[in-house]
């Protein structure tokens, strides 16, 4: 019986916020504790981050990356899969758009792009597809899988870049830069037209809108279609989508296709819209972010946009702080860490006594 | 409500439980209001209520499930603040819930002791459980092998073991929650027994059920709950079932259905040696064979878990079977694979699931995405090949919601906020508008109050006077008798004979379920 005890701006609205709140909370003691002082270290991290177009072309840029992978763990979500292999889906995807952009002679940007989309989409997905059917048909849990497919996709990755598809002059394992033509549009030359200065060397790209585009298509899919319909009831209860004749197996499938090709996608933005070449760490952790991502934002494509400028935001102002002060990067993860903790898993600890005030304050009028 | 003030005191030892002014609201919802009730000391105290309203909440107020928003408990005069289970446990309350609360590959002895084991070593505990339950079991009929796991254990004894678990904690006060759901008539009876010898050593028993002749049989004593009051408390002898009925719904309640009699029509279902083995390898339908006519009503009778769950899936395409099923004279594919449950509908099998709860019903869903649940691939319901049309599903709910009279008749509302008799409503609203030739329904009453009871009846029969065929499966006996046509007992996945309901009795179904033939009668 869970009658609802809040209104439901407040659930999605108070909760995450007053979670955040404390996660900031400890952080400052954190940072304290190490004898540097949290209030400047905030304001480092807002202007790092925030206060120019060069800090806004570099927190997009990372929000472009948890878009997708919001997204991609979202949408496993509502089917109650949990992708944790965004990771790994994703590596396959920067192969995907590796190969697309290293060997297709593209005549313009916008056609390499679409080919990417599509490479990085399919490479994403392949690589979901084999837990899925492990889960789907052979009943191997998904979280499992995907972790150790996150492995292998870490050392595919390791053994083509230094093997294959390494330039024979160079000692780094990456790939070589890509034709020039291939350079995405980035904010700047964007915003150019519209007579709006933005800094060049942020590297928030054209991506980004395709990545705002996701996010409508996902809700649409979720909420608009009959997939989507199946998808949730799935979710919701395995017994009753078995009831209304909807195939469990069709639906894990389905679902861990898409979640596979968001996640790819996201290596357009980190590959092609970044450093135009395929390095090792072109994901940086971002498939795992998705995740706290996709629980900040409750699963929901409109959640998932503040929840990804967030994380976005945490990630380059983070990067400032440890080129600024002395506190260690590791710290920002300890931030991460405790964002995550907060909005994700200390959920109740924040909805409880928020429902009891809700209650009083009916009670009283 | 001078809740505090000392009324007169007639009786001269402090009640076992008293409750003071509890209340309880769950958001918008208040589930216990202001309830004041008294349970005397050693005695049967029988609490009714349709479902819904707030037996089992204040149940779970009593067992700290729950904190009461206001009021006081009192435990044999002293006032207690019952915070979980374990401050219940000490205060000398056990609960026997409607689903045991038992682990199902430990031993009887490691079940009871579980809890209350003491201290590090196991072995103390174990020794003094196992000459505790030798004991009662000599006192009150009760016994049960320490020895057995409780998966092996008949529904009867698993409830047993609930009560000796409760037992072994020295509760003083036992609560039952509608124990008797899963029990044949003759383990009801040995129930009862074990209670009034329970109630003769001067323990105290409070029994919630929703059905009138056990209260009637059992009881000392009896309170009455609607809509979250509680609206009398009643000497049994003192009433009569259709006071306690009235009570329970506010109003006069026709406990009979009228209909005419049937005009059986062309077969229908056709069923011949249907076998279902479960994913265990257990062999659950054993070989039916049976038909369904148009414009009959065939009922199953049995305790439940004898198949005819399964009897319903393999139909309705849940589970894979063998054997034959002819539907309007073409064969149906039993093997199961992907959505065959999608097929079964749109050869015209309508299913309302006995558990609406799991599977009939998307709980998180609203009402009207609930409506189009299973149907979501009807024409009607989508504007193209990709989309769903929303607005239409929308408006067809609100026409459901109207003719089905749910309530609140909100289609935004998500179908978990509704009480049992309305998501109930909703389902049948669903399933029956679809129109289909055969309409399959389990426990279609299950946790619904009376007045939607009588609702829902009408609506069966309504349908079969149309002509259409229904299998209807139900564990009370009542609703067989009263909707019936034609009824099968099952017992142990095989129909044990077919009778006609105005050729038969209560007694004689009975004893079929329990799997005596209808000579030894």
């Amino acid at each position: 019986m869970s009658a609802r005890a809040m209104p439901r701006w407040a659930d999605v609205t108070l909760v995450p916020l007053i979670s955040l709140i404390l996660a900031f909370a400890l952080s400052a003691l954190v940072i304290l504790a190490i004898g540097e002082d949290p209030v400047r270290a905030t304001q480092l991290m807002v202007t790092g981050a925030l206060g120019s177009t060069y800090g806004w072309g570099y927190t997009l840029y990372y929000t472009t990356n948890f878009l997708f992978t919001g997204l991609a763990v979202s949408i496993a979500f509502q089917a109650r899969l949990f992708n944790i292999g965004g990771e790994g889906q994703a590596m396959l995807g920067g192969l995907g758009v590796a190969l697309v952009a290293l060997f297709i002679p593209w005549p313009n940007w916008w056609m390499a792009m679409i080919a990417a989309l599509a490479a990085s989409a399919l490479a994403g997905a392949a690589w979901a597809a084999i837990p899925a059917w492990l889960q789907a048909r052979r009943g191997s849990h998904i979280v499992i899988t995907t972790i150790m497919f996150n492995f292998i996709a870490f050392s595919l990755l390791n053994y083509i870049l230094s093997h294959v598809l390494r330039p024979p002059t160079s000692m780094d394992p990456a790939t070589a830069r890509f034709d020039s033509t291939l350079r995405l549009p980035r904010l700047a030359d964007i915003l150019e037209p519209f007579g709006i200065e933005f800094s060049r060397s942020g590297p928030a790209n054209v991506t980004l809108f395709v990545a705002l585009a996701a996010c409508v298509l996902v809700w649409a899919l979720l909420w608009r279609t009959r997939l989507g319909f199946e998808i949730r009831a799935f979710g919701e209860s395995h017994p009753a989508a078995h009831y209304a004749g909807i195939s469990g197996v069709r639906i894990i499938m389905v679902a861990m296709l898409i979640s596979g090709a968001l996640a790819g996608m996201m290596a357009v933005n980190s590959v092609m819209g970044g450093p135009q070449r395929l390095v090792m760490n072109a994901v940086e952790g971002a498939g795992f972010i998705g995740i706290a991502v996709a629980l900040m934002g409750r699963s929901h494509p409109i959640g998932i946009i503040p929840a990804a400028l967030l994380f976005g935001f945490l990630f380059q102002g983070g990067s400032e702080l440890a080129i600024e002060t002395r506190i260690p990067r590791e710290m920002i993860v300890i931030i991460q860490a405790l964002v995550i903790m907060f909005t994700g898993a200390l959920d109740n600890m924040v909805r409880r006594p928020l429902e009891a005030l809700f209650l009083a304050f009916r009670g009283r009028s | 409500m001078g809740t505090g003030t000392p009324e007169g005191r007639q009786d001269t030892a402090a009640p076992a439980i008293e409750l003071r002014g509890v209340s309880k609201a769950f958001g918008p919802v208040q589930a216990n209001k202001n309830i004041n009730i008294r349970v005397r000391k050693g005695t049967i105290h029988g609490i009714i209520g349709e479902n819904g309203a707030g037996k089992s909440t204040l149940m779970s107020i009593l067992y700290g499930f729950y904190r009461a928003d206001a009021g006081e408990i009192l435990i044999d005069g002293t006032p207690v603040q019952i915070t979980d289970s374990l401050a219940a446990i000490r205060a000398g309350i056990g609960m026997v819930f409607q689903h045991f609360k038992l682990v199902e590959n430990f031993t009887v002895l490691e079940n009871v002791v579980l809890g209350a084991e003491g201290n590090f070593r196991l072995g103390p505990a174990l020794a003094k459980a196992r000459k505790l339950l030798a004991d009662l079991a000599r006192e009150y009929e009760m016994q049960v092998n320490p020895d057995a796991l409780i998966e092996e254990l008949s529904v009867g004894h698993q409830q047993r073991v609930e009560i000796l678990k409760a037992l072994y904690r020295e509760a003083n006060i036992l609560i039952l929650d509608e124990p008797t759901g899963v029990l044949t008539p003759a383990e009801a009876d040995h129930l009862f027994r074990i209670l009034k010898g329970l109630k003769e050593q001067g323990k105290t028993i409070v029994l919630i059920t929703h059905k009138l002749r056990e209260i009637m049989d059992v009881t000392d004593e009896v309170s009455v709950m609607r809509r979250g009051e509680m609206v009398a408390t009643l000497k049994t002898s003192e009433t009569s079932p259709t006071e306690l009925a009235e009570l329970m719904v506010g109003r006069k309640v026709l406990l009979r259905v009228d209909k005419t009699p049937a005009k059986p029509g062309a077969v229908v279902l056709q069923a011949e040696g249907l076998r279902v083995v479960d994913s265990h390898g257990v062999e659950r339908l054993r070989g039916v064979d049976f038909n369904i006519r148009a414009g009959e009503i065939l009922g199953i009778a049995g305790v439940a878990g004898n198949g005819q769950s399964e009897l319903l899936e393999v139909i309705a395409g849940m589970i894979p079977g063998t054997g034959s099923l002819t539907m309007n004279g073409k064969p149906l594919d039993l093997s199961c694979r992907h959505d065959d449950a999608r097929k079964r509908r749109l050869a015209g099998i309508g299913h309302v699931h006995e558990d609406r709860h799991r599977c009939g019903l998307v709980l998180n869903f609203m009402a009207w995405e609930n409506v189009a649940f299973g149907h979501h691939h009807a024409p009607e319901y989508n504007r193209n090949r990709l989309l769903m049309d929303n607005d239409a599903i929308r408006r067809d709910a609100r026409g459901k919601i109207e003719r089905f009279d749910v309530r609140p008749d909100n289609c935004w509302l998500t179908a978990e906020s509704f009480s049992g008799g309305n998501q109930q409503k909703i389902v049948l609203a669903r399933e029956i508008e679809r129109n289909p030739d055969l309409l399959l329904v389990g426990q279609p009453t299950r946790g619904v109050d009376i007045g939607a009871i009588e609702f829902i009846h009408q609506r069966l029969i309504s349908l079969r006077d149309e002509g259409k065929a229904i299998l209807l499966v139900s564990v009370e006996l009542d609703e067989i008798l009263s909707l019936s046509d034609r009824i099968l007992v099952m017992f142990d996945g095989r129909i044990m004979g077919e009778r006609l309901p105005d050729q038969t009795n209560a007694r004689e179904l009975g004893l079929l379920m329990a799997g005596m033939t209808g000579e030894a009668a």
